[in-house]
């Protein structure tokens, strides 16, 4: 059990971690390791808020059908997340008008943030980690 | 002239680049992240729009239908498949892609 014991040491240790994802699906890998990052951490029970700003607002559209491009669909990942405890998912609104986006567009529940709210979301995280 | 663009237009300025250099006539061909340019309320819609009365603008389906946008393509704008960027390729006597 000591054993056991020092290897938890620190576990206890809540952080507030951001990931912010701003690529497009596809087109570069990015969106797919930022979301299988955020998969890993969440088996370290921190405290994860998932962002979605610029052309990364694209990787939650729904009808996405990769079969013509031969790659991986992840888009219906973003819709386990909540299974993980990964219920934070915020979304910036100009990013969203700017592509003609809006909530009903989207595969997944999110929360829609100004950019000043985003700011300040941001501003109070530990950690931040971008894709 | 076949011009192809690969790149997000909210990303990077490859699109615009191509459509300041492409000469009247020409056919740009977007593929990848560069489809998001031909979907309804962009914000190159207007400009993909204006272009289109002097360039022959395509899109490729997979790329479109791979992002969820194969529904909300612009008017004007002619989709295209695997076979047709064959097709593109060969019918014109050069291809500058905006890397």
């Amino acid at each position: 059990m000591s054993d056991m014991d020092e290897m938890d040491d620190g576990s206890g240790i809540v952080k507030k971690f951001m990931f912010l994802n701003r690529k497009a699906p596809h087109g570069t890998v990015y969106a797919l390791e930022g979301l299988e990052v955020v998969l890993i951490t969440a088996a370290f029970d921190q405290d994860v808020s998932m962002v979605f700003t610029d052309d990364g607002v694209y990787q939650l559209l729904k009808g996405i059908d990769t079969k013509g491009i031969e790659v991986k669909d992840f888009s219906k990942t973003y819709r386990a997340l909540e299974g993980y405890d990964i219920e934070k998912l915020y979304v910036d609104q100009k990013s969203m008008d700017a592509r003609g986006l809006t909530e009903e567009d989207l595969i997944v529940d999110v929360t829609v943030l100004s950019v000043d709210e985003m700011a300040n979301l941001m501003a109070e995280q530990d950690v931040v980690i971008s894709f | 002239m076949l011009h192809i663009v690969n790149k997000s237009a909210t990303e990077r300025g490859a699109l615009e680049s191509c459509l300041a250099m492409a000469t009247k006539g020409s056919a740009v061909l977007l593929i990848e992240d560069a489809v998001y340019a031909v979907t309804n309320g962009s914000a190159a819609a207007a400009k993909i729009q204006a272009a289109a009365a002097d360039l022959k603008i395509y899109a490729l389906g997979p790329d479109l239908a791979a992002r969820g946008m194969a529904g909300r393509v612009l008017d004007g704008v002619n989709v295209v498949d695997y076979g047709g960027f064959v097709d593109l390729v060969a019918e014109h006597n050069s291809c500058q892609s905006w890397l």
